[in-house]
């Protein structure tokens, strides 16, 4: 240690200064949200192996994801997948499953009806009211645009 | 290929979530509800499905492929059935995801309990 110079010292300190978060949570974000989408990939292609339409093999999907991303919730992976991955595990539709069954298991103390059915759509259910009104209005605005013409 | 391109595009996805979330106040919660919402207002101008043609399901998987969805839905049903079917489409077109939501995350709920360790 007593050869190190200032600049070498400088060097070695600023390998030591740990670098902005958000650096490091876009890279996870990135690695574990990309991720997900490549299972998603796998069973799409799974599902299209089968004969299955375009239709039933988007539905099929969702419904495969969904019920993964509400088992990892039930036995306390995803939160752990949740904590590395940041916006990586909310944002894909296994991290919607999350937030229904997260939720609906800490208020099953408050009923099942006010407490697991009520609290599952905590924030599904502004995510629905949102997502589907806004889809209304846009078939709406498609009727009337075409309609014009 | 395919799986390259669904991870990037996934990927990318999730990082636009990151940085909004590193960046203001806003928590996962306003996060899901936007990116459902811009997903419904691209699919809506046709922005997002060349990004789901190149990406598949890197550009499904994540909220805002709910969202283009709903709205593609939305679209065809008004397209076919009038206004009716811009009611019905979005609904029906995700039926699938929401309805597994809700049997799953109760059943899960039921036989689960919060883990509070660590």
């Amino acid at each position: 240690m007593d050869n190190l110079n200032k600049k070498d010292y400088q060097k070695y300190a600023e390998r030591k200064i740990p670098k902005p978060t958000y650096f490091k949570n876009i890279i996870l974000a990135f690695i574990v949200g990309g991720l997900i989408c490549v299972v998603g990939q796998i069973i799409r292609n799974t599902l299209f192996k089968y004969g299955l339409d375009e239709k039933a093999v988007a539905a099929g999907t969702s419904i495969i994801l969904v019920f993964l991303g509400a088992f990892l919730t039930g036995i306390g992976v995803y939160d752990k997948i949740g904590k590395i991955g940041g916006a990586g595990a909310a944002v894909p539709i296994t991290g919607f499953a999350n937030s229904i069954v997260s939720p609906a298991m800490e208020f099953k103390r408050e009923g099942f009806i006010f407490g697991v059915a009520a609290k599952m759509f905590s924030i599904a259910g502004p995510v629905l009211v949102y997502g589907v009104g806004s889809s209304i209005i846009v078939g709406i605005l498609k009727l009337l645009l075409t309609k014009g013409r | 290929m395919e799986y390259l391109k669904a991870f990037v595009v996934g990927g990318l996805i999730c990082v636009v979530g990151q940085i909004i979330l590193d960046t203001t106040k806003l928590t996962p919660a306003h996060i899901l509800v936007i990116f459902v919402t811009a997903g419904v207002v691209l699919g809506g101008l046709g922005l997002y499905e060349p990004l789901v043609k190149f990406g598949g399901a890197g550009a499904t998987v994540p909220l805002p492929g709910f969202g283009y969805s709903l709205a593609k839905g939305a679209m065809e049903g008004a397209k076919s059935k009038g206004i009716i079917g811009a009611f019905t489409g979005g609904l029906e077109a995700t039926a699938g995801g929401v309805a597994a939501a809700i049997i799953f995350g109760y059943i899960m709920a039921l036989v689960a309990d919060p883990k509070t360790k660590n």
